[in-house]
């Protein structure tokens, strides 16, 4: 069972980094980063079956943490989107060289 | 049973992964994303995770997608289903993906090594038996995790007075 988990978690790791790596919707990579903590979050709850409770408390704070994330990645998005009247990240190229 | 059941929600977990990461539209992939974490709160439940699982579905499904749908309804993103995936880096990616992938199912199904339960498990369900599915958690949370939990309420009021900051309308 936790070797399945851990499976799972690294599959679903693997699609977020290959959604963010891939998409170029700003939204569709905010979703991506929240699949990578989500399978982050399983792995914890997987390993505090050998650990202890410590993994599911870890996920308590990751969940705040994301939630945090969330909210802040989301203001900066609306912002952006104010100036730029988009969200593809193609177009945001201030900080390019 | 439990194995079969986790089975049937890995398998609806991987295919909202994949909605998510292919989806054309953002509110198809963030409907994806809540199937995804429905089924994680399945898994979870099987894990001995009651607690978890319900703030999995209260806090993220509920309350943290919600808020993603309102951005993309804000912004009037609905009928965005431009092509925005990158050619050449997808076919590269999709194939070091597809590896790894078929490695991991090869390493976990000729049987090498794998995981066993540890004391843990048998703590968890001892303090379940003590003190209830959230008993069990809040027990250390208020205790031993005390500061760390008080900073996360430092951490929200950041994250809610920046989101503001943000997302103002600068009123000249």
């Amino acid at each position: 069972m936790i070797t399945e988990a851990l499976v799972l978690s690294a599959i679903l790791f693997v699609l977020g980094t290959f959604g963010v790596l891939v998409r170029r919707n700003a939204i569709i990579m905010f979703l991506c980063i929240e699949l990578q903590l989500n399978a982050v979050n399983l792995s914890f709850v997987a390993f505090s079956r050998m650990v202890g409770i410590e993994g599911q408390i870890f996920v308590f704070f990751v969940m705040t943490v994301a939630a945090a994330e969330a909210a802040v990645g989301l203001a900066i998005i609306i912002s952006i989107f104010r100036h730029y009247e988009t969200v593809n990240v193609n177009n945001f190229n201030l900080l390019k060289w | 049973m439990t194995l079969i059941l986790f089975y049937v929600f890995s398998a609806v977990a991987i295919g909202g992964a994949l909605g998510v990461v292919l989806a054309k539209s953002p509110v198809g992939s963030l409907l994806f994303m809540v199937a995804t974490l429905a089924s994680l709160a399945g898994t979870f439940v099987l894990l001995e995770a009651h607690f978890l699982a319900a703030i999995q579905i209260i806090v993220y499904a509920g309350a943290i997608m919600v808020l993603f749908l309102f951005v993309i309804m804000l912004l009037n993103l609905g009928h965005d289903y431009q092509k925005d995936i990158k050619g050449g880096v997808f076919g590269i990616l999709s194939f070091v993906v597809i590896g790894l992938m078929a490695g991991l199912l090869a390493r976990q199904f000729s049987g090498g090594g794998g995981f066993a339960e540890g004391p843990g498990g048998v703590a968890i369900d001892a303090a379940i038996q003590e003190h209830g599915v959230v008993g069990a958690i809040a027990q250390p949370l208020y205790t031993t995790y005390v500061v760390p939990f008080e900073i996360t309420g430092i951490l929200l009021l950041v994250a809610i007075v920046g989101a503001i900051v943000l997302a103002k309308r600068r009123v000249n």
